[in-house]
């Protein structure tokens, strides 16, 4: 048997394609500034699932050869010496790592405006901003530079810049992919991520990514399942028959933008064409997560970026005493969000607002993920919501900085829950891409990638007719 | 003022934080060697070098050992215990927090004995809790000027934390409790338990009251206590200042304390910022640690002998004095060197007197280890073996001892060669005791005439005679024969 | 809850982030808009909410197992380091005491 087209179609755009797009791309005062550095000597290997396929690795997963800075000041020329178990993967796949992408400072912002390198254009409208924080891996891909990225996502840091520039995001199940080298921001929600041009191309990177890893003690012992099998089956039929797509309430609140919401409904109605049942359900404690999110993320960022301070690696600020070392180095290589999420962090730590503060939000948080059981628990396969409640704005537009979180009001729960969740364009509006999510039980990437591959092939169908 | 006078109505209340390094060979949370002596941070890698993107994996062993060493506290192995990060600059404190155990220990609610009280009961310490952490680094301040550097080699290398109750009432108990607490940990095997060598580390909190008040007063905690005696030290000088203090009307503030040996002195630590807010969180990157109760009673299996069950077991089969025993206790490699003495020489009675005396007491002067020293077991159960035959007396014993340490060989050739063989053979007896009585014919009459009380002298002259090699024993049997 | 200036100057020490006086009135203002937003979970009930999954536990690592190699020598990413140490700049109220000064902590 042949291989499908989308594996021709991948391996069709080798790296001499992949630089060429690059230069055209790049160049020029409004150039997406998306890599932060490249290695045009990267050639990848002769065999293996990925080979000879260019790649992008977002810049807070260590690599050897190039700079892992997380976009920050305080890792200005760091180069690790030591690599990410899904960097490493990859290259053993044969893939060519050709460089590492710009994103929001230590992974923490929603429009990738917060990196110390200058902020990342959306390709589809260089006004607009590409989404964050793996803004400068999405971009990589919806530009045509590579068909898949790594990116990492603790609130949505994948789906939303994949909304935002029309592509394919995922963000597998807390603990299918291994963190060990991904550049730590909230440990209990950070995850490793993949872009790609399409859900077959997207699905292949996590397949080759995922997986247990002994040097990871999150890392979840279970097998990776064939990921890309149902990619080529053809939607002949009714290939979703027997499958309940849950619609949860609470992601369609009257406020939503109506013409976000019709995209989200015509994409339902393709899902019962394609023989799903759509089912409303409710998650009733949606409208709890940004609050939670903002105190349990900043709280263990304060904690995981107590590390950068001069001694070992990094950058290091002159000064005579030991005390003084520490203040210049941080205040000089942190940015304001960084700054200002470490200050969250760590007051809601402190002593007196812990019981009030991080421990509360720990216990709603279990709520949240509880919900998240019962509904999938009833019947329900794949919970299908808009990624985003906008589409991308422009830059320098959004200056709040509670309103900057609230883009992530429907891709955090994912997060807090631990359940693998994706993005996929389903429409426009004034010509910005919208993406539609589906979210599935833990370890359910299988099925949900099933639902993602035939709603795409009815998106496209219906494009074409 | 005296010092009864000063601490005259105050009663001192101690507790005892002991940090014992675990015997694994690779560290807490990495593969990294715990091995002592290497070069500066030789033994580092991503982990314990905290660099972005790296994560801790618990070693099993060490699981093992802080589980053998609650037990042998007599605590309670909690079923989970939970990681938790305690955040602080420093450093030698590569991530910027240690991963130590706060809510939810390992193990709680045990006890030590540290001796007897007068009404003859055991007096016991309570332990409060034990809990697993991570070892930080070591910085060096005088190696180069202006700078401090920084070795992170010990970072990450496993260890309990001992927590007392605050039992302990004078500066002799607080040295009892410490070296009894190193016993256990030694004989538990999950330590070398070193105070000098740094893998068991003493702080102590001190604090003092109206004696029948149930309130604690304030306590100041004394580190960089290196050795039992400084414990010792320490105690009784801070207990006279904190009572000097109250006395006068004064306040005792909340410190932290330096025990500086040359001088004796107790001093507060400069380096004190203000209080410290640790901002403890359970680790987001170690799931609980959760422990079945087979994997328990597995690790109460594995525990060799400890010290309650082989001072009790050594009284009973060796018959020896409690206070020779104790003595013997007092490292388990004492203890099994003893005990394999004695059952290599059949003697545990002159097995206990040779080790106690002539042994330890050369250990002491030549500054080697017991097991270097070279009166090895076999040849010192060899020497004893040929003192109860009878081969040797006494002071040929000392003598063939002395030649043990100098010399190898086997002490029967080395008494062979020397002439320390005692002789027993009839025949150079009996010519030996002619001699001797005719050589003395006044003496020789009037004991074989029946005054026994020259016997002595006449042995006396026959052990002259034979340069000290013949038995007396037997010399005596054949006299008192002779005068019938 | 409110935060005060004393309040960020205080979490801004416990951080060693070294803010400049000028920026303590907006990051007042910012963090309290923040934490305004989080007083709706006071209102939640959590009694009853069971701990973390009861079959998550945390692996345990053979102690024989190597550690992850660096694959580039200390000096190339130290930012200070002599004979093998890194170094750094004296702690200016540190004694000489202790090997581990850490142990002051």
């Amino acid at each position: 048997m042949s291989d499908p087209v989308w594996l021709d179609r991948l391996r069709a755009h080798t790296v001499d394609e992949a630089w060429r797009t690059y230069d055209a791309v790049q160049a020029g005062p409004e150039g997406l500034n998306a890599f932060l550095s490249v290695d045009r000597s990267a050639r990848g290997a002769e065999t293996g699932r990925l080979a000879g396929i260019p790649v992008a690795v977002k810049d807070n997963l260590a690599t050897l050869g190039l700079p892992t800075t997380c976009a920050s000041r305080v890792l200005a020329g760091y180069v690790s010496p030591f690599e990410a178990t899904a960097v490493r993967r990859l290259r053993e796949a044969g893939a060519a790592v050709i460089g590492k992408t710009n994103m929001d400072e230590f992974a923490m912002g929603s429009s990738n405006e917060n990196s110390a390198f200058g902020p990342v254009r959306n390709p589809l409208d260089r006004e607009r901003v590409p989404g964050g924080s793996s803004g400068g891996s999405a971009a990589a891909v919806a530009s045509g530079v590579v068909r898949i990225a790594l990116g990492s996502e603790t609130g949505g840091s994948v789906r939303q810049p994949a909304a935002f520039c029309g592509i394919v995001g995922i963000k597998p199940t807390y603990g299918r992919v291994s963190r060990y080298g991904l550049v730590a921001y909230a440990s209990s929600l950070d995850n490793v991520g993949v872009f790609g041009a399409s859900v077959a191309e997207a699905a292949l990177g996590l397949e080759i990514i995922a997986g247990h890893d002994r040097f990871d003690a999150t890392s979840a012992a279970v097998a990776v399942p064939d990921l890309t099998a149902a990619m080529s089956a053809v939607n002949e039929g009714r290939p979703l028959a027997g499958l309940v797509i849950g619609r949860p309430v609470e992601y369609f609140p009257a406020t939503l933008d109506a013409r976000i919401a019709a995209h989200c409904e015509r994409a339902l109605q393709q899902l019962r064409e394609l023989g799903a049942e759509v089912r409303d359900v409710s998650l009733p404690s949606t409208d709890l997560a940004i609050p939670v999110y903002y105190i349990i993320a900043p709280a263990e960022a304060s904690s995981n970026l107590a590390r950068y301070d001069g001694v070992r690696f990094g950058v290091r600020a002159t000064a005579d005493d030991l005390g003084a070392m520490y203040e210049r180095t941080r205040s000089g290589g942190f940015g304001d969000e960084v700054t200002r999420r470490i200050l969250l962090g760590t007051y809601v730590l402190s002593a007196g607002y812990y019981d009030a503060y991080y421990r509360r939000a720990q216990a709603v948080r279990t709520l949240i993920a509880q919900e998240f059981a019962q509904v999938f628990a009833s019947g329900v396969h794949v919970l299908f919501t808009p990624t985003a409640p906008t589409t991308a704005f422009r830059l320098g537009e959004v200056s709040d900085p509670y309103e900057m979180y609230l883009s992530d009001i429907f891709t955090v729960t994912a997060n807090l829950a631990g359940v693998p969740a994706m993005s996929q364009p389903i429409g426009t509006v004034d010509g910005l891409p919208v993406g539609g999510q589906l979210m599935a039980p833990h370890f359910g990437e299988a099925t949900m990638l099933r639902v993602a591959a035939a709603l795409e092939h009815a998106q496209r169908a219906e494009r074409m007719s | 003022m005296t010092t009864e006078t000063i601490t005259h109505g105050w009663e001192l209340v101690i507790g005892l934080e002991v940090h014992c390094q675990l015997k694994t060979r690779s560290k807490i949370f990495c593969g990294c060697a715990t091995s002592f002596g290497d070069a500066p941070n030789a033994n580092t890698c991503p982990v314990c070098l905290g660099l972005p993107g790296a994560l801790p994996v618990l070693n099993a062993h060490a699981v093992e050992l802080a589980t053998r060493a609650s037990l042998a506290l007599g605590c309670t192995v909690h079923d989970t215990s939970i990681f938790a990060r305690k955040n602080y600059f420093y450093p030698d404190l590569p991530k910027g927090y240690q991963i130590s155990q706060f809510d939810r220990p390992l193990a709680t609610a045990g006890a030590i004995a540290v001796g007897v009280q007068p009404d003859g009961t055991p007096r016991v310490i309570r332990v409060h809790r034990v809990h697993m952490e991570e070892d930080a680094g070591k910085s060096v301040h005088d190696r180069f000027a202006d700078m401090s550097a920084i070795d992170l080699n010990r970072a990450g290398t496993p260890l309990v934390e001992i927590v007392s109750e605050p039992d302990i009432r004078s500066a002799a108990e607080a040295g009892a409790y410490a070296r009894r607490m190193k016993q256990m940990l030694e004989y538990a095997d999950v330590s070398d338990a070193n105070m000098e060598e740094g893998s068991l580390r003493v702080d102590v909190n001190i604090s003092i009251r109206r004696h029948g008040d149930a309130a604690l007063g304030t306590k100041t905690e004394i580190k960089n206590l290196n050795s039992f005696s400084a414990i010792e030290r320490a105690v009784e000088i801070e207990f006279v200042r904190q009572c000097r203090v109250l006395t006068e009307g004064g306040v005792v503030e909340q410190q932290t304390m330096l025990y500086d040996d040359k001088r004796n002195e107790v001093r507060p630590a400069r380096s004190k910022e203000g209080s410290h807010d640790y901002r403890y969180f359970p680790d987001p990157d170690l799931p609980p640690l959760r422990l079945s109760a087979s994997f328990v009673a597995q690790q109460a299996e594995a525990l060799p002998e400890l010290p309650p069950a082989r001072r009790s077991r050594m009284l009973v089969q060796y018959g020896l004095p409690e206070n020779d025993v104790e003595q013997l206790l007092a490292t388990r490699e004492l203890a099994d060197r003893f005990e394999a003495v004695a059952s290599a020489s059949g003697d545990a009675k002159r097995a206990a007197n040779w080790m106690l005396g002539p042994l330890l007491a050369s250990v002491n002067a030549s500054g080697l280890a017991l097991s270097a020293h070279p009166v090895s077991v076999a040849r010192l159960a060899a020497l004893i073996r040929l003192e109860v035959a009878g081969e040797v007396s006494n002071t040929a014993a000392r003598q063939l001892f002395t030649m043990l340490e100098q010399q190898d060989g086997e002490p029967l050739e080395l008494a062979r060669a020397a002439g320390l063989l005692q002789v027993r053979d009839d025949g150079a007896l009996v010519g030996w005791i002619d001699e001797v009585l005719a050589e003395n014919p006044a003496e020789a009459a009037r004991f074989l005439g029946g005054e026994q009380k020259l016997q002595g002298v006449l042995v006396g002259l026959v052990m002259k005679k034979s340069k000290g090699s013949a038995d007396p024993k037997k010399v005596n049997q054949l006299l008192a024969a002779r005068a019938g | 809850m409110s935060v005060t200036p004393n309040d960020v100057r205080h979490v801004a020490r416990l951080a060693r982030v070294g803010l400049t006086e000028a920026r303590i009135p907006s990051l007042v203002n910012e963090l309290n808009g923040i934490l305004a937003h989080m007083d709706v979970l006071q209102q939640v009930d959590i009694r009853g909410v069971a701990e973390a999954a009861a079959e998550v536990s945390a692996p345990l690592r053979d102690d024989a197992l190597p550690s992850d190699t660096l694959q580039r020598a200390r000096e190339t990413f130290a930012p200070a380091s002599r004979d093998g140490f890194f170094l750094v700049p004296r702690l200016a109220t540190h004694g000489a005491l202790g090997a581990s000064a850490s142990e002051e902590a």
